[in-house]
């Protein structure tokens, strides 16, 4: 049964559609949530959120009817529904669903502020989803807005522990800087070239005559973004945000909103100023050799598992941004796909990190998850199944991800950065394996026991398979995602399809 | 006559040229013209008004952080309404009608009264409840 929503509604609320299943979703748990008595467990409210990210994952698909319009703008031209903006909503919910899993089944019984809690990951959602579809620059630091708020609360949800706090802070003093950044960039770029509409501004930048504005504009705004994607030397809040949030949070915070401001980056660099290139390649260039190795290298000297992972993530920013060296639509393609496998195996490896170390991080460090594969094989095995993916071994996401990624640069003629690339990549298994090797040690005696010992949830088992399953076919059969990548890139940047289609070989 | 760019900043300098002079004018005026008397009640923080007493770091409720809050938020709120008020009569005439600007502000309306029932509801303005869910 295929319902026709393109003649059922407006064509302008259809665009938005997605987000607006979201809205819904989270003004009514609001609502439900105000109406309960307060000594009653707020965790049916975690499906209803699990349920209106379904709804908008199915609408996100819907809007693939959109496509046969030639309009591809609405709202006075400041949303655009495009092959680009479907793949990321689709990743985005997919991202937001499997978090709301995880959070299902690991959030205490009866927590304070549960019902907040799943609220503020539907509005998070909203405002990454409205993200990846804002054409028009006002509107997409509103999005962005949107999502910082709700992740800046959702960091210190644990705030009877000092780590906490400290996070939220951190997070929302810094983040709040770089939006300043990022908010100061659009004045500089509508006083260049009168304009707030991305792909007017492409049009304008060469008769606007103010080029250093443009390049001020530019610098701004990739401070803004560089920060929300933890790219160094942007990168110094994620560490301490990740270790004081919790686990399902940083499994969300890790991964979605990332996705939204890569998605946001692709179109501000390839949609906003291409004329730019031979400017801002080699400064991406500088970001991705530097967030690859500042990221790895401090990730070999961290003994707890959330900061380690932290790190991580740091360096998987700078093999993503390494893409951007490779030629046209290329780097957009390969881009996406490595957000796409980087998603699913880092919201799996959190989520298993919850079981182990317990909502309240009990067991954090990577001597206390000794003996794990031993305890409960089946998250030791889960754990090591996310890992090997991160180093990027074939047969996981990880692998194709990097592989694409680093065959793009090297396209794009950037040797040496694939070469750093590589080296980091050694660099980083060696980290990976510590973690792996401490699981799969025969327990001590006397070595604490991990709090896993109850049955694992159906959520959350629920919310492994489907990381799992994600990893799995993005390492197996990438060509689908890969296709769908390719589609989005083209329709960003109509030349040089021929390229793509040299890559889209598998 | 070609008049440079920047020069219609002109008044803008005269201003901030008049308002620095004016501030100037008046402490160099005062230091000349006024008389000086230092006593203990000279010396106090607040010449009139209120005692000052203890610290100033004490604890303050965290009752008051959410109150200025949600003020700055429904302030703002009923801020944006006045645009859209002063608009609303020519709204035929931009190239939509008045029922959708109808609907808009019903759609706007009904986000802030969801906010107002959620806090009320969570006891955030009850002001003698210690035990308001905040």
């Amino acid at each position: 049964m295929t319902l026709d929503l393109l003649h059922l509604m407006p064509t302008d609320l259809f665009r938005i559609l997605p987000e607006v299943v979201l809205t819904i979703t989270g003004v009514l748990i609001m609502l439900v949530d105000a109406s309960l008595p307060p000594h009653v467990d707020r965790r049916n409210l975690g499906w209803l959120a699990a349920l209106g990210t379904v709804f908008a994952l199915l609408a996100s698909q819907a809007q693939l009817a959109l496509l046969q319009l030639a309009e591809r703008t609405g709202f006075y031209g400041t949303v655009e529904t495009s092959t680009f903006s479907i793949f990321f909503h689709v990743l985005i919910c997919g991202i937001v669903l499997v978090t709301l899993l995880i959070a299902l089944d690991t959030l205490p019984e009866n927590g304070h502020h549960k019902g907040e809690f799943f609220a503020l990951i539907t509005f998070g959602a909203v405002g990454m989803c409205l993200l990846t579809s804002a054409v028009e620059l006002l509107v997409v630091f509103i999005a962005l807005e949107i999502s910082s708020i709700a992740t800046y609360v959702l960091a210190g949800y644990r705030k009877e522990n000092g780590r906490g706090p400290e996070a939220a802070i951190k997070y929302f003093l810094l983040g709040s800087f770089a939006t300043g950044f990022f908010l100061y960039g659009i004045a500089m770029v509508f006083g260049a070239t009168g304009s707030t509409v991305i792909s007017e501004i492409a049009t304008r930048v060469h008769t606007g005559g103010h080029p250093g504005l443009i390049l001020l504009a530019l610098g701004l705004m990739l401070v803004g973004i560089l920060f929300k994607v933890s790219a160094a030397p942007f990168h110094i809040w994620t560490p301490d945000v990740y270790e004081g949030a919790p686990s399902p949070v940083v499994a969300l915070m890790s991964t979605a909103p990332k996705a939204a401001a890569f998605a946001l980056l692709i179109r501000i660099l390839y949609g906003a100023f291409p004329a730019l290139q031979p400017i801002w390649t080699p400064l991406l260039w500088l970001v991705a050799v530097l967030s690859m190795t500042v990221g790895n290298l401090a990730a070999l000297r961290q003994h707890n598992v959330k900061r380690m992972l932290a790190y991580s993530s740091i360096a998987h920013a700078g093999y993503l941004i390494a893409a951007f060296a490779g030629a046209g639509n290329t780097g957009i393609t390969a881009a996406c796909f490595y957000t796409a496998a980087y998603a699913s195996m880092n919201v799996g490896a959190f989520a298993v990190v919850t079981l182990i170390s317990g909502y309240e991080d009990e067991l954090p460090l990577i001597k206390d998850f000794r003996g794990v594969l031993y305890r409960t094989p089946v998250l030791g095995g889960a754990l090591i199944f996310f890992l090997i993916s991160l180093i990027g071994i074939p047969f996981t996401g990880g692998f194709f991800g990097k592989f694409f990624s680093f065959t793009t640069a090297m396209g794009g003629g950037a040797v040496w950065l694939v070469l750093i690339g590589l080296l980091n990549s050694g660099l980083a298994a060696a980290y990976y394996l510590r973690l792996i090797v401490s699981i799969a040690q025969k327990p001590e005696g006397e070595s604490p026991v991990p709090p896993v010992a109850q049955p694992i949830g159906v959520a959350v088992s629920a919310a492994l398979m489907l990381a799992i399953a994600a990893t799995l076919v993005l390492g197996i059969a990438p060509g689908e995602v890969l296709k769908n990548a390719a589609e989005g890139a083209y329709e960003l940047m109509p030349h040089s399809m021929q390229m793509v289609n040299s890559l889209v070989f598998f | 006559m070609t008049v440079p760019y920047s020069w219609q900043y002109l008044p803008l300098l005269m201003h901030i040229c008049f308002a620095i002079g004016l501030g100037i004018f008046m402490l160099v005026a005062s230091w000349f013209i006024g008389r000086r008397r230092f006593s203990k009640v000279k010396q106090q923080t607040y010449e009139c008004g209120m005692m000052p007493q203890g610290d100033a770091r004490g604890r303050f409720s965290v009752r008051f952080y959410m109150v200025a809050m949600l003020f700055i938020l429904f302030d703002v709120e009923g801020v944006f309404m006045i645009p859209w008020a002063v608009i609303y009569k020519k709204l035929p005439s931009l190239g939509c009608s008045r029922l959708f600007g109808f609907w808009e502000i019903v759609v706007y309306l009904g986000f802030v009264a969801v906010g107002l029932f959620y806090i009320i509801r969570k006891g955030i303005l009850k002001w003698s409840d210690d035990r308001a869910d905040l």
